[in-house]
């Protein structure tokens, strides 16, 4: 088991769905996010493009924050997740700081926190609850090592790419381009 | 506003005191939406609404957690309007719920020290207060002198009120300040109303063209949903749109039109379609009406001749006009929503609904589907007595063809230049903040002067609020029933709201407000039922079901009557217009002496240093509704001005700064608004989100966060055929420093 997140960023509108409905099923106080919407401008009018992407934590698969965690805090579980033991956490931010992509946040509850790839509703079954809201269906989760499976079909015939491949993390969230 | 009878009353300097502070649900409130571990979703019980965010109405499921608290709401899966996803303004949606700035407890005005403020009263005594003044006005001038504007479910309930008290003048500016020139455009043609949600047949589309219509900024939930799905398949979108809108972005052919030319280019690109023989001739042949008179009209009407209007290349025109005949009537010409723009809008529409005409989608797999909606039966009530005028009188023959009534007539009608013998002396506003949807503030408020009676019915202290004679605080539509929603789809359907908590505060829903109110003024034998779920729960069993049942399923679909949702090969088929057929010339517009088939006029120009004013929508905002609610504002708390690089440079501003507005009437903006510099606009205008510049200090999070585009749409130009209200030939200029701020008392 190998979880990914492939994402068509041809589909996305930057709606932000996905951020609320994280918001809400995860409970994640008002001014805190776990995921966000980028929007990527190229070019000069009237010849530009942009570029719309959901981002979150990549759940990498060589990753900074659980390498530099003093207590073992953060850890990888079942399917590659990257986790955050609340418990065992001391909020000491160093995941925090050591995360290229600026996924960590320190809670006010005194922890750190980040997506998890829903991994609650995984255990029912369920998509994650950004997946399951996207009004474009532009997101898609799977098993990477099942190579029928959807998001393993879609790296296979389209255009991809993952956040900042030069750090070297292997990042496990993927859009298409 | 100086010399205002009816003051503008801030609401801050209201005390929310006693009444409310004493009332141990608020107690309850606090503290609501702790973060911490997910909920075990074994202990949720799910109550069936649909969304009233916005009027796409989504049917969905509200989730409680453990304790009851309202934890999150999730789409139907079997709804057509969301298919088991909401958008971010539903999703959102327990954000007007948990707003602490909602309105709380009925008020009145009061003056108290030779100033007027209002003052926290009993249900009972508004009540009276309102009746007795209903009463009043009756007598003096007739029960017709009362207007009701609304928008969304509770004005349903007033309607019913308005109707039995004896009064038809019945309103929303959602027709002549949004959609009514398509109603009419497309209707004058195919003899049929667009409606919403539109049966845009979009999740078949191969080519779809966007005139000034940005899905995607715009969350009409199942067409986002249904575009997506086409763009899979291999979709082509054509946008036209002075700004890279998101749809342009992903659009093959974006048209950077020169804004208010956009019938130029309609009537080159049937020009194209006609002279190249690339419409449908089988269709045109058997459905049209005054296709030769057409031919010759567009005759001159060259892609040459319109890119010196337009500024799009000819042969750009060409190519996508070919594109969009390669396609159909796969093509979609989309008929968009928000159309009223420069007064020649009927015609605008006319000329889109021409082209799918040519290209012969309506009624085609791809284009329009035909919609069939399912049958309610009402509720049984006394017969409404006749009204001896309304609207359409007080009109006199003015605007025949709108086939809704006209909210700016109705403040026409109550202003003091009203001469006529029909005057309006009365206003309810339920749900609508009149002060951003009429343009025109300053016409709408001498009116709301010479009122008698001025009730406004809301959940938010909205703009509007401010100026009434008395607020009633109708709780959100999480804590209340309502009527069935029936709305016309593929498969005709119906859906219920349940309320998934109570109604917070003093607030009440409005079927509870319009019973108690029929009460004082003796027509309960209108609303003979004690509770709304028991005229639900009638109507249901009339239908075969209960509203027991509906709690478990939320939606129901049934069959469609007529199996076809296209016209079949060679089908016959009457249209709904005069001559039975697509008439591409008029008889209707020729009837009430408008052009039977449209033309180009010129619009005005931005004098120099000003700029065109264009607003639009985010996805994660509605209507100026959603602004102070906590989820959505987060999200996005204010609006910012799109400006072009060069022009930002030329003008010596930058990115972040922050800058007033001044309109070509002078009118400066009220609030600064952030300069958001950005390649995807053009040279001769910005751009802005609607919604933002909240006045009223009780909106603690939206106050003063950007400004109001409403407040300087002064130049409105009114459409000759069917009186909505064009709004987009305002220009504005850059303010650098803090201009004087007149004091507005
Ligand atoms: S919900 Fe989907 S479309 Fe909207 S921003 Fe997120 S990923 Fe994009
Ligand atoms: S994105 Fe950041 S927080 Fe997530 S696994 Fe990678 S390094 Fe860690
Ligand atoms: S997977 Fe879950 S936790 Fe992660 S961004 Fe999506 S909704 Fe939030």
């Amino acid at each position: 088991m190998r979880y990914a997140m492939v994402i068509d960023t041809k589909k996305c509108v930057g709606c932000s769905d996905c951020v609320v409905a994280c918001q809400n099923e995860n409970r994640v106080p008002i001014g805190y996010c776990r995921d966000w919407v980028i929007e990527h401008a190229k070019g000069a009018f009237p010849n530009v493009s942009i570029e719309l992407r959901s981002e979150r934590c990549n759940h990498c698969e060589n990753s900074p924050c659980v390498r530099c965690c003093p207590t073992g805090a953060s850890h990888y579980e079942e399917g590659g997740l990257v986790m955050v033991d609340r418990g065992a956490c001391i909020g000491c931010g160093a995941c925090v700081q050591s995360c290229p992509y600026n996924a960590r946040f320190s809670h006010p509850e005194g922890y750190v926190d980040k997506c998890s790839f829903c991994n609650h509703r995984l255990k029912e079954g369920k998509s994650p609850s950004c997946v399951s809201v996207c009004p474009t269906n532009c997101m898609y989760f799977g098993d990477l090592n099942d190579s029928e499976s959807q998001v393993s079909q879609l790296l296979k015939n389209r255009d991809w790419k993952v956040l900042a491949p030069e750090v070297g993390t292997k990042p496990q969230v993927y859009y298409l381009i | 506003m100086s010399k205002s009878r009816r003051e503008f009353i801030k609401i801050s300097a209201l005390s929310f005191g006693g009444l409310v502070m004493a009332n141990p649900i608020l107690n309850a409130m606090i503290g609501q939406v702790q973060a911490g571990e997910p909920i075990d979703a074994s202990k949720i019980k799910p109550v069936p609404t649909y969304c009233e965010v916005c009027f796409w109405k989504c049917a969905g499921w509200v989730h409680t957690d453990e304790k009851g608290e309202l934890w999150k709401i999730e789409g139907n899966e079997d709804d057509p309007h969301c298919k088991g996803r909401f958008c971010p303004r539903g999703t959102g949606g327990l954000g007007m719920y948990n707003d602490e700035d909602r309105l709380k407890s009925p008020l009145m005005r009061v003056e108290v020290n030779g100033k007027q403020t209002f003052k926290e009263v009993s249900w009972d005594k508004a009540f009276r207060f309102i009746a007795d003044k209903m009463n009043q006005i009756s007598e003096e001038h007739g029960p017709e002198s009362l207007a009701l504007f609304k928008h969304g479910s509770g004005g349903a309930h007033f309607g019913k009120l308005f109707k039995a008290f004896g009064s038809r003048n019945i309103t929303a500016p959602s027709y002549a300040q949004c959609r009514g020139p398509r109603e009419v455009g497309f209707h004058a043609t195919f003899g049929a109303n667009i409606n919403s949600p539109e049966p845009v047949d979009l999740e078949n589309t191969k080519c779809l063209v966007l005139i000034g219509n940005h899905i995607g900024e715009n969350m009409h939930n199942s067409h986002v949903q249904e575009m997506s799905k086409a763009i899979d398949n291999g979709l082509e979108i054509i946008t036209v749109d002075p700004r890279l809108s998101t749809a342009a972005s992903k659009s093959v052919h974006w048209l950077p039109i020169k804004p208010a030319t956009d019938i130029a280019l309609l009537l080159a690109w049937m020009h194209v379609l006609v002279t190249e023989k690339l419409y449908d001739k089988a269709y045109i042949d058997q459905y049209a009406y005054g296709f030769e008179d057409l031919e010759a009209h567009i005759a001159d009407k060259t892609p040459e001749w319109a890119e010196e209007i337009t500024t799009i290349k000819a042969d750009v025109i060409r190519e996508t006009a070919r594109k969009m005949a390669y396609h159909a009537p796969a093509t979609l010409i989309h008929p968009g929503r928000h159309v009223t723009w420069y007064g020649d809008d009927t015609q605008r529409l006319r000329a889109m609904a021409m082209l799918n005409a040519l290209l012969g989608s309506w009624g085609r797999k791809g284009g329009f589907y035909f919609p069939e909606k399912a049958k309610v039966p009402s509720f049984p009530h006394p017969a409404y007595p006749s009204a001896s005028w309304t609207w359409k009188d007080y009109l006199d023959g003015k605007y025949a063809l709108a086939g809704s009534s006209i909210a700016n007539v109705f403040v026409d009608a109550s202003h003091p230049d009203n001469k006529t013998d029909k005057k309006i002396k009365g206003w309810f506003v339920v749900g609508t903040n009149l002060i951003s949807t009429i343009p025109d503030t300053k016409k709408t408020l001498e009116a709301i002067d010479n009122l008698d009676l001025f009730v406004v019915v809301d959940t938010m202290p909205m703009e509007i609020t401010g100026y009434a004679d008395i607020i009633l605080p109708e709780c959100t539509y999480l804590e209340r029933y309502d009527d069935i929603r029936v709305s016309p789809n593929r498969e005709p359907n119906i859906a219920v709201r349940i309320p998934a908590a109570k109604p917070k505060y003093l607030t009440k829903p409005s079927d509870w407000i319009v019973r108690k109110l029929a009460e004082k003024l003796k027509l309960s034998a209108h609303f003979n039922y004690k509770s709304y779920s028991e005229v639900l729960d009638w109507q249901l069993k009339q239908m075969g079901f209960s509203l027991a049942e509906m709690k478990e399923r939320g939606i129901i679909k049934f069959d469609r009557k007529n199996a076809n949702l296209y016209l079949e090969e060679g089908e016959e088929y009457e249209f709904g217009t005069p001559t039975g057929m697509i008439e591409l010339y008029s008889t209707d517009l020729e009837m009430e002496g408008f052009d039977p088939l449209p033309n180009y006029t010129p619009h005005p120009e931005p004098p120099a240093g000003f700029f065109r004013l264009n607003y639009g929508r985010a996805p994660m905002h509605t209507f100026g509704r959603t602004a102070n609610n906590p989820n959505l504002n987060e999200l996005m708390n204010e609006n910012k001005l799109w400006v072009n690089p060069k022009i930002a440079k030329k003008a010596g501003i930058v990115n972040g700064q922050e800058i007033w507005l001044e309109n070509q009437d002078g009118v400066k903006s009220e609030f600064p608004i952030k300069v958001r510099v950005t390649e995807r606009i053009g040279m001769d205008n910005v751009y802005m989100v609607h919604g933002f510049g909240k006045s009223n200090k009780k909106l603690k999070r939206s106050n003063g966060r950007g400004i109001s585009d409403s407040q300087l749409v002064t130049n409105v130009m009114v459409d000759p055929v069917m009186g909505g209200t064009g709004m987009r030939g305002n220009f504005v200029k850059f303010v650098i420093d803090k201009p004087e701020r007149e004091v507005i008392s």
